[in-house]
């Protein structure tokens, strides 16, 4: 069975101390030479790259398991949904929810925070309630959110943000009120790399009744993650961000909540009877899930997880405290760079946006394209953000679990050779 | 020489440093703002038209180099040519950046130094940066020529 074997030699290498060098060795794509180039990938926040059991746990399903789950009466039908079944299990104590009754696969937290704005937000959210936001979310908690508010005639409200780009909880108190019904905070910004309060916030949340949302798609890859400890409502993340496949996020939402909310689509798997003029919905989580799903990705997914449990959540946050120590200093020494978010590394995971002053984003996307380093350039899907820091966009360095001091000095010799570049007419 | 030599080299930076015809027109006969909001850059283009031909052109932009670049050399290369004129200059220089990255394009000789931007066809994402100030002229020449108009437009594009 090669994903047992392969997970279990992954297992015994996780015992060992975190070393990033043998963590390296399991991603082929780090060795890939692109246009004569080393790949220098800091690119984490928009998708991780895969290490070889997960691609590995792909194959395996088309070449051993491929079969349609929860139905035909035959073994590897019945193989395909003992795999796609127990990676619930696998998330469910990734995140210590109660029961696999509460984790329902999506296409990708996008879609996780469509599926609470469609089904809990419709049943709930009536003209005048509020919906509290921070200024930092993703356009993925942000516009689903402004679609049920015009729906609804609900009210967006935002939180204030400090000058590093924290939200400002003296204030939180004034504007979570009765008349909040829900507020939905990211656990980590994408662009400031902030790691927010969720708990505080979810406590103001709770005393007016409302409920908590929290966008986990950059949080819960890097650090461990309680939703107990959250003590929040619904948690949604995308596997895509963590080592694992495209095309599978996870809605974690309280049992009694989901149990209370209606299905957003119709369709095989999420009924229990159907009848001409109506039909009755599956228990949790199928009522969620209608139509096939992508089983090879949720088992691949299932390794992801295993693979980070192996390094262990612990590892991986420290590994990021370490290189954002490094990258910080990096950007003392370099001056004339404005980075964007908090300075304190207990406060922030390693996302780092910036910009150098006489060059745009692009430009320096480019230009480190040129010498193999991916860093993303533009607006990071926060356009209202940007307004509000009155920029078109900025540059973004983000890191995993794969990333070394090295790559770190790689990228700050190419700012300063970016600078050289864009400059030498002016400079003459 | 490295791509990033190629695609920066010197016309693009100096007239990235220097932009031309940089500013506002008091009274335009046109004004339109081409905005790509995916990317950020984002421009004002003011037109005098005078007896057919356009007696001032200027831009004010906020963008990248070769955003800006574009701008300030459509400028120079526009200026002073009729409606007619300036159409088929917008239409050579489309067909440049649209033509295959391995084909060479030769423009007229007044346009000669936009051919600097070709290396820029090496990365289909940043076409549309080149084009921004160019679809916006294009949308100058129209509202100029729109009897009863209010000589406003914008240009959003994707």
């Amino acid at each position: 069975m090669g994903v047992c074997a392969k997970t279990d030699e992954l297992i015994v290498r996780g015992k060992q101390v975190y070393d990033v060098n043998v963590v390296r060795k399991d991603f082929p794509i780090l060795s890939e030479i692109i246009e004569g180039k080393k790949l220098v990938y800091l690119d984490n926040a928009a998708s991780s790259q895969k290490p070889k059991q997960v691609i590995g746990a792909i194959v395996n399903y088309y070449e051993h398991l491929n079969a349609n789950v929860h139905r035909g009466l035959h073994t590897l039908s019945e193989r395909a949904t003992a795999e796609y079944e127990g990676v619930r299990e696998i998330v469910k104590d990734f995140i210590k929810a109660s029961s696999v009754r509460e984790i329902i696969y999506t296409l990708n937290a996008t879609a996780a925070l469509n599926l609470v704005a469609l089904s809990w937000g419709r049943q709930n959210i009536l003209k005048g309630d509020e919906i509290v936001l921070t200024p930092m979310e993703h356009h993925s908690n942000l516009v689903p959110w402004q679609m049920l508010a015009k729906e609804r005639e609900a009210k967006l409200v935002f939180l204030d943000l400090t000058a590093d780009g924290q939200i400002d909880l003296s204030t939180a108190k004034n504007l979570i009120t009765d008349r909040t019904k829900l507020v939905s905070v990211t656990l980590m910004s994408n662009v400031f790399g902030t790691i927010n309060p969720v708990r505080e916030i979810a406590k103001l949340a709770h005393a007016k009744g409302a409920v908590v949302v929290v966008d986990g798609a950059q949080g819960v890859p890097h650090m461990p993650v309680s939703v107990k400890d959250l003590d929040c409502d619904f948690l949604a993340f995308s596997l895509h961000k963590m080592l694992g496949p495209t095309g599978v996020g996870i809605l974690w939402g309280r049992e009694e909540l989901l149990e209370a909310m209606p299905p957003v689509f119709g369709g095989g798997d999420m009924i229990s009877s159907v009848h001409r003029q109506y039909s009755t919905w599956n228990e949790l989580p199928w009522k969620f899930e209608a139509g096939t799903p992508n089983i090879a990705d949720v088992i691949a997914s299932g390794t992801a997880i295993k693979y980070l449990n192996a390094l262990g959540m612990e590892n991986v946050r420290q590994h990021e405290i370490d290189i954002s120590k490094y990258v910080l200093n990096k950007f003392d020494k370099l001056g004339e760079a404005i980075l964007y978010g908090p300075k304190d590394v207990s406060k922030r995971g390693g996302v780092f946006s910036f910009n150098l002053e006489g060059i745009h984003p692009h430009d320096l996307g480019q230009i480190l394209s040129d010498r193999g380093v991916a860093i993303r350039a533009g607006h990071h899907c926060c356009q209202a953000l940007m307004r509000d820091l009155d920029v078109s966009g900025t540059a973004r360095a983000s890191f995993y679990v794969y990333n070394t001091e090295q790559e770190v000095d790689f990228l700050f010799e190419s700012l300063k050779e970016a600078k050289q570049v864009m400059g030498h007419v002016a400079i003459r | 020489m490295s791509l990033s030599d190629d695609l920066y080299r010197e016309t693009i930076l100096d007239h990235y440093h220097h932009p031309r015809n940089h500013g506002t027109i008091e009274e335009p006969s046109a004004t339109v703002e081409g905005i790509n909001p995916l990317c950020g850059d984002e421009l004002t283009l003011f037109l005098k038209v005078d007896d057919g031909k356009i007696a001032e052109i200027k831009l004010h932009a906020k963008g990248c180099s070769i955003n800006t670049a574009s701008g300030s050399m459509m400028t120079e290369a526009v200026q002073g040519l009729s409606l007619a004129e300036a159409t088929k200059s917008i239409e050579a220089f489309k067909n440049m950046m649209l033509q295959s990255k391995d084909t060479e394009v030769t423009l007229p000789e007044s346009m000669e130094e936009l051919e600097a931007l070709q290396g820029v066809k090496k990365y289909p994402v940043r076409i549309k940066c080149a084009l921004l100030p160019w679809n916006t002229l294009m949308e100058g020449l129209k509202t100029v020529q729109t009897p009863n108009g209010n000589g406003k437009a914008r240009l959003e594009v994707t």
